[in-house]
């Protein structure tokens, strides 16, 4: 006898089994349509491979496998591909998502499939892509793809293989009812997984409730070495880290995977598929689904196919709509409200709870917590659930990860010891959403910040070259007066007047490169008053000398000052005028900041909203009338300047269609500040 | 030594307070050359709670500025993206009164998407030069498109387009994004006993 080992909490609801286990596993037929999301599992959608009018044949990909961590979709029934389109799903956020609807035609026709005789001759890696492309995701309810669960790095030595026959949670008895009567498939599913794993040694595990099932599979697992491990029942002892806890003593680390314990874990009804799979070359196109609650009259377990719409199935089962007053999909601890009973069924719905008022009542009112700590005796993870409810209320998000939120199942045995009926669990689902939400946001953020950041180093870096190419030519434009200057100079050794021609042609040229940009415009003008004032004096001097020695010079050097005092009063009137301007010069200056398209976008949707924020509703629609009105103004300008210089037809036509368009919202604003006022 | 200290006990004792106390300033003031702390470590974690949307709401030409401003000790409550939350995480890291957020700047609302009609473009790239982010595609005389996962929803290429062709989408909410929402707060039945709610009814 195998030692069993036991986990912290776990509650103990009313089983409700045995109503579904009345009657043997009845097939739901051929549904008229059959509609398959093409996201059934965790992890990226399929992509469709087919086209609406196709036909394809049962057991056909219709969907492949996009990525590593997804599941390929089969034809679970041949007939026509009449839409691929969004319809709702078995989801608690009622939303649609993309399936393909099949409209059957009832012959079921098979495509081959590829039967091996013996898989123990194939590589792993053989048997995993299998496995793949049948389509298989974990059945027990969370639909995890298998064949990236049984991936297992070589490294990693594989001591236990376990597999799931617990089937804790009340009403289900899907699992059950395939150990009564199908115990030599699941053995021989078990044994496809032992070769692909090679572990130390398999178990199955199965709680003490199924006595049936249990003696079954005992019976078909003799002689095999698979031991079948019977353990006291318990909710949630098939959460996947509270069976290992349960088989081998050993817990799974908090955000760890059991494989770094040493143990792989897989549904019961997964082994069967993956044994139809590997052997076969079978697809995954159908279950065994639970139909139950009081809601029916006929409740039990249906071999239905996946895509089934769930009022076909309820239909078989007796179903009373009036009865019920909600639809469950999966069971009373864990499962959902489904939106509608027309969505389809899909690989991970276990069970279809069809309860009344009084068998599952409403839950009353949540009542103040108490700190009666019962919440924290029944979870099965030792969280304490009453601190996580707190903290999820006031929102504190670094106290919820510090008291491991994640490591939450949400398995719902808080909420059913409370006795204050809070919904515990809704509280951690939405502070796990909440807070894997802000790390995308602060994803985001910093994605935005890196991109903001790069380009203003783009920008500044445009700029930086700019100047160094504009620093580039005035450098080559002194050069070059430079070199002027120096070649002419042997040559005006000869020549002093040429000489000093040349001399003040290079001090010209420095002065116009060089001090233009280190001196001010201002300081230039004085410059030049100065230099001219001195000249002035000088050529004055010079002609009065002439005029005393009555040298013939006088008529030249009089000219030469005429045309120096009439540089010297224009010198004077520009200092005068560029200091009459000066003020106005700093205004330009300014505005330079504001040029960069962004600044000034920024600075005119600040000026708007704080002219917003101070009005009334009437007064802002008035404004946002009057702001369309002049936008239309200047799309209409914009319109004419472009008809009048001919552009071309599309430029035209857009312009055109702006200014209808500006046209309708006028109007729109105009009934709106009209109603407003009245 | 031990006679010379025996001797002398008060000079002993401020000797050696003294060299102690010029020892460890030593060490300090080593530490201090040593380790000194590049740029501004407050705007650096106040840059990192801001949403990074750009969009210059603040008054601030991005986030990075706003952050140095609020380091320097500008009002917290201008980012109408960031909301209450950005508040109340910067009150929490500066140490300040959570206050509402500044009207002034805008208010508070639902995650756009920049959407370009593109049969309307006519391709003038004002709006790829007003994006903050790079997230406009196009060049001139040809069609723009926006690049969803980049664009920050900072609205600050309405205002450029001369044909009016973008739009501001609210980010739709799709079965990848929806989560949970926090059950209803049922104020009263959280207050009062059951039997208390039932008396107030009959009443």
């Amino acid at each position: 006898m195998r030692k069993i080992f036991d986990f912290h909490g776990g509650i103990h609801p009313p089983e409700n089994k045995d109503q579904s286990v009345q009657a043997p596993i009845r097939p739901a037929g051929i549904p008229p349509e059959l509609i398959i999301p093409l996201s059934q599992h965790i992890g990226a959608p399929a992509e469709t491979i087919v086209a609406v009018g196709d036909r394809v044949l049962a057991g056909q990909m219709i969907a492949e496998a996009d990525g590593f961590v997804s599941v390929a979709k089969h034809a679970p029934s041949s007939g026509i591909v009449v839409a691929i389109e969004d319809r709702k799903i078995a989801h608690p956020s009622g939303f649609t998502a993309p399936c393909v609807v099949i409209a059957t035609d009832g012959k079921d026709e098979w495509i081959p499939l590829h039967a091996i005789d013996d898989y123990t001759t194939l590589e792993p890696a053989e048997l995993l892509q299998r496995i793949r492309t049948a389509g298989i995701a974990g059945m027990g309810g969370a639909g995890f793809p298998s064949a990236v669960k049984l991936s297992v790095k070589p490294e990693t030595d594989i001591e236990t293989l376990i597999i799931n026959g617990t089937e804790c949670e009340p009403y289900i008895t899907a699992d059950d009812i395939l150990m009564r009567e199908r115990a030599d498939q699941i053995i021989d599913g078990v044994k496809v997984l032992r070769h692909l794993i090679n572990p130390g040694e398999t178990l199955i595990g199965v709680e003490d409730n199924k006595p049936q099932g249990l003696a079954a599979l005992r019976a078909a697992a003799q002689g095999t070495g698979i031991d079948v491990v019977e353990f006291p029942t318990k909710y949630p002892s098939g959460g996947e880290k509270q069976l290992i806890e349960i088989l081998t003593g050993k817990q799974v680390p908090s955000g760890g995977l059991p494989s770094q314990v040493g143990v792989v874990c897989q549904n019961l009804g997964s082994a069967v598929a993956i044994h139809d799979a590997v052997v076969h070359g079978r697809p995954l196109v159908s279950r065994i689904t639970t139909v139950t609650g009081d809601a029916v009259s006929r409740p039990g377990n249906y071999e239905v196919l996946i895509g089934t719409p769930m009022s076909y199935l309820l239909e078989l089962a007796g179903y009373d709509a009036t009865r019920n007053q909600r639809l469950i999909m999966g069971g009373p601890m864990m499962g959902f409200t489904v939106p509608d009973p027309a969505v389809p069924v899909v690989k991970t719905t276990n069970c279809i709870l069809a309860p009344t008022e009084q068998e599952l009542p409403t839950p009353p009112p949540a009542q103040a917590c108490i700190r009666c700590g019962m919440c924290a005796e029944a979870c099965p993870v030792s969280l304490l659930p009453q601190q996580l409810f707190w903290f999820a209320q006031g929102k504190e998000f670094e106290k919820l990860e510090e008291h491991n939120l994640f490591d939450c199942i949400e398995c719902g045995a808080c909420s059913y010891a409370c006795p204050s009926n809070i919904p515990l669990v809704q509280y951690y689902r939405a502070s796990k959403a909440e807070i894997l939400q802000l790390r995308k946001d602060h994803e985001k953020s910093e994605q935005s910040r890196v991109r903001f950041e790069a380009r203003q180093e783009r920008l500044d870096r445009e700029d930086a070259e700019k100047e160094a190419k504009r620093a580039a030519r005035k450098k080559a434009a002194e050069e070059r007066a430079r070199q002027a200057a120096s070649a002419d100079g042997d040559e005006a050794a000869e020549d002093p007047i040429q000489a000093a021609i040349e001399r003040a042609k290079a001090k010209k040229a420095a002065q116009q490169t060089g001090s233009a940009s280190e001196a001010s415009p201002l300081e230039k003008l004085e410059q030049a008053v100065a230099s001219t004032r001195k000249r002035l004096d000088t050529a004055l001097s010079k002609l009065n000398e002439a005029k005393d020695t009555g040298s013939d010079l006088v008529d030249a050097l009089q000219t030469g000052v005429d045309k120096t005092r009439a540089k010297l009063d224009k010198a004077e009137q520009a200092l005068r005028e560029h200091q009459a301007s000066q003020p106005a010069i700093d205004e330009p200056a300014a505005a330079e900041d504001t040029t960069d398209p962004a600044k000034l976008a920024i600075e005119k949707a600040m000026a708007a909203r704080a002219a917003e924020a101070q009005l009334s509703p009437a007064e802002k629609s008035r404004m946002q009338r009057e702001k369309l009105e002049q936008r239309l103004a200047k799309a209409r300008d914009r319109l004419a300047t472009g008809r009048a210089a001919g552009e071309e037809d599309k430029i035209l036509e857009a312009l055109e269609a702006t200014v209808i368009r500006l046209e309708e919202k006028i109007t729109a604003a105009g009934e709106e500040l009209s109603q407003e006022q009245s | 030594m031990t006679e010379l200290i025996s001797q002398y006990p008060l000079m002993a004792a401020l000797f050696a307070l003294v060299s102690l106390g010029a020892v460890f300033g030593a060490l300090l003031g080593f530490a201090s050359v040593r380790f000194k702390t590049e740029g501004n470590p407050i705007a650096d974690q106040v840059n990192d709670i801001l949403p990074q949307t750009q969009c210059g709401q603040c008054g601030f030409p991005g986030c990075r500025p706003y952050a140095q401003a609020i380091a320097d000790g500008e009002a917290i409550n201008k980012c109408p993206p960031g909301g209450e939350a950005t508040i109340h995480a910067l009150a929490d890291l500066l140490d300040l009164e959570p206050i509402p957020l500044d009207a002034e700047h805008g208010e508070e609302k639902v995650t756009t998407v920049a959407y370009i009609r593109e049969d309307e473009c006519i391709g003038c790239t004002k709006c790829i030069q007003a994006c903050p982010v790079d997230a406009i595609l196009g060049a001139a005389k040809q069609m723009h498109t926006v690049i969803v996962s980049e664009c920050t929803g900072c609205d600050l290429c309405v205002e450029p387009c001369p044909v009016d062709c973008i739009d501001m989408l609210p980010q739709e909410e799709s079965l990848q994004s929806w989560h949970w929402q926090l059950p209803d707060p049922v104020s009263r039945a959280v207050d009062i006993i059951a039997s208390d709610a039932e008396q107030e009814e009959a009443a």
